[in-house]
């Protein structure tokens, strides 16, 4: 089975520092790290390779400063991997990302699966998963905290918000896997030994024969028109007196507001 | 304080080892102290990202570094949990023997798979009559035909039950004192090997320590390691191998007491000021740093020494434990002192760190038997000197 693991960079919260003006992250300031969600998933991809004699290639769309993340996903169980970066990605929404990941799958591919985490630490769109299946005309399965791999169909048992269903998904598909399912591998110091001073191979946009118009900002149908703390404002107003008569003044004033 | 000028490839390991420290071990350690578990996660860790191999040649799947880096991923665990780095160091003991008087079939059998940390290791000296005066083992292996047949008690066993893999010292010619012990492999499973109770230590809770009997318990003849007689110089050799490896974990250790108590220090307030203003505070803590140094000096030292290829190793090996070993005893009292109240406290790491630290002091020889060995070494390389 060949999959694909859709890995993304994110700033490590504790290095991220905030426009005060713009109220948007200074990026360029942070430390990247590897998105805590898409460890879950690329540890589901590697066992899944372990038990089916597959094979794994790790993508990840970001600034060429990302590329040691992806050494250390290679350290971590992928067979290959590569950065998709250029500078005609940048600005890009989930819509914008997921068309160059759904370019990648194409040119690297073919896949018989697409594994990404479950939701972004930095934009928690948890979007791009789904999106990649559409672009690609897949079924998705998302929050997936279980995979069994039999006859060419994947049994996955999924999070939903009342519990769980165990649903059968036919291959080719694009799943997102629910943190904390599984234990991430720490990265093997003899792969890391192996890697030493290789580049990791980055595709661009024209390596990836992507439309220019689909591409970062002019692909990018959200637009952010203000970023905003949330103010709360609560009106207090006290009832006083014997329970009766306050359980009678309280229905008058709910009564009053339309409330019952 | 110092750089000590690692490689790339050295500064890898501990990068890797803190990462386990922070993710698998930092988390959990205080609840495997409490409940005497021996977890088996930190282990797997370890062994996903290769560092049970890495003093084992590379031709039997190890990395093929030597005693240092060994020590510089025992340092690094140990200020997270030096009952995790004790499992850890102690499958490295087991396996020296195998590695120092294995035979190629053996080599081939065995290393692999420790490297991979598929199998843990441990090694079998100690017996309840033969603690310190380790010649004085009771253990018998008799030979039948193809066989070997063990019989007796060993005694405070590391990774008792938890490894597969056995290296047992026994008296093969009781005649001919500590010249008629030999070395085996024995195996979890093997017909009349027993696992003991386990131990109820002071520290190191986090990692098992058993009884192992043997009642008439059958090897093939090809698991004897080296000749018959060698058991005793191949138990000594393995020890000066692996002591630098407990001096490593007593420099780990010390350094997280120093890190927890010094944070500490500098935060509580008392009389309106931090602590650590106060003179009597931080020249402890001054002291506490110097010892540290000058023990992580002689620990790399001594492991460095080793790596050379040097022959007489016994007493740089000695040294480094003990005084490693030493210092971290004194270093995690007074850390317990210099945070009061919260030092003495469970809900606080420093007092799991002090017991833990005395274990150090005991195992793979007493600082007192290391003692002996360093005065027993000095003539060799200390030459009268004449002046006037």
């Amino acid at each position: 089975m060949h999959i694909m693991a859709c890995l993304k960079p994110v700033p490590e919260p504790d290095t991220v520092k905030v426009d005060l003006e713009t109220h948007t992250l200074k990026r360029e300031s942070a430390k990247l790290i590897l998105n805590p969600a898409d460890r879950f998933a690329l540890e589901a991809a590697v066992r899944l390779k372990e038990n089916t004699q597959g094979k794994v290639t790790a993508v990840m769309m970001g600034p060429p400063n990302a590329a040691p993340l992806l050494k250390e996903a290679f350290a971590c169980g992928a067979d290959e991997v590569f950065l998709l970066s250029d500078r005609a990605f940048a600005g890009a929404d989930t819509l914008a990302t997921s068309y160059v990941l759904a370019k990648a799958a194409e040119r690297l591919g073919p896949f018989d699966l697409i594994v990404c985490g479950k939701v972004s630490l930095d934009g928690e769109t948890a979007q791009v998963g789904p999106e990649l299946a559409a672009w690609l005309g897949w079924p998705s399965v998302i929050w997936v905290k279980e995979i069994t791999y039999k006859d060419g169909q994947l049994v996955l048992t999924r999070l939903t918000d009342e519990g769980e269903e165990v649903v059968s998904l036919t291959l080719p598909g694009v799943i997102t896997i629910e943190p904390e399912s599984n234990e991430p591998r720490p990265p093997s110091l003899k792969r890391l030994l192996s890697w030493a001073e290789k580049e990791v191979p980055t595709l661009t946009a024209e390596d990836l024969a992507a439309e220019p118009e689909r591409l970062g900002l002019s692909g990018s149908p959200t637009r952010v028109l203000d970023v905003f703390t949330p103010t709360y404002e609560g009106k207090k107003e006290y009832l006083s007196g014997p329970p009766e008569e306050v359980v009678e003044q309280l229905v008058k004033i709910l009564k009053e507001r339309g409330l019952i | 304080m110092i750089d000590y000028f690692f490689t790339p490839a050295q500064k890898l390991i501990v990068e890797i080892a803190d990462r386990i420290g922070q993710e698998y071990i930092a988390p959990y350690a205080r609840k495997w102290d409490e409940d005497e578990v021996c977890d088996p996660r930190p282990l797997w860790a370890l062994a996903k990202a290769d560092l049970f191999g890495l003093f084992i040649p590379e031709e039997y799947g190890g990395l093929g570094f030597g005693t240092f880096e060994n020590c510089l991923a025992i340092e690094t665990l140990s200020k997270y949990c030096a009952g995790v780095a004790t499992t850890f160091a102690a499958s490295g003991l087991g396996a020296y023997p195998i590695l120092i008087a294995g035979s190629k079939e053996q080599k081939q059998k065995y290393l692999p798979r420790i490297a991979s940390g598929e199998k843990l290791c441990a090694f079998a000296l100690t017996e309840p009559q033969a603690g310190s005066d380790a010649a004085a083992i009771k253990t018998t292996a008799r030979k039948e035909g193809d066989y070997y047949v063990l019989n007796g008690i060993k005694q405070w066993i590391t990774n008792g039950g938890v490894a597969d893999i056995y290296t047992v010292i026994a008296v093969t010619d009781p005649k001919k004192g500590a010249r008629g012990a030999s070395a085996f492999i024995v195996e979890k499973g093997d017909p009349g090997f027993v696992i003991g109770k386990k131990e109820k230590k002071m520290g190191l809770r986090a990692s098992t320590t058993t009884e192992l009997f043997f009642s008439n318990c059958r090897i093939p003849k090809e698991r004897l390691l080296g000749r018959e007689g060698m058991g005793f110089i191949i138990a000594m050799k393995t020890l000066d191998l692996s002591r630098p490896g407990v001096g490593a974990q007593a420099i780990g250790l010390a350094q997280g007491a120093l890190q927890v108590a010094l944070n500490h220090a500098r935060s509580r307030v008392q009389f309106g000021q931090p602590v650590y203003n106060f003179q009597a505070v931080s020249h402890t803590f001054a002291e506490m740093a110097m010892r540290l140094e000058a023990a992580r000096a002689l620990v790399y030292s001594a492991a460095r020494f080793i790596d050379s290829g040097a022959k007489n190793i016994s007493g740089a090996s000695a040294m480094a434990k003990a005084y490693a070993t030493d210092v971290a005893m004194w270093v995690t009292e007074r850390a317990v002192q210099m945070m009061g109240g919260f030092g003495y406290m469970r809900d606080f790491p420093v007092e799991k760190m002090m017991r833990d630290a005395k274990c150090l002091q005991i195992y793979e020889g007493t600082n007192e038997i290391q003692r002996n060995i360093i005065a027993r070494e000095l003539p060799k390389f200390v030459k009268p000197l004449e002046l006037g």
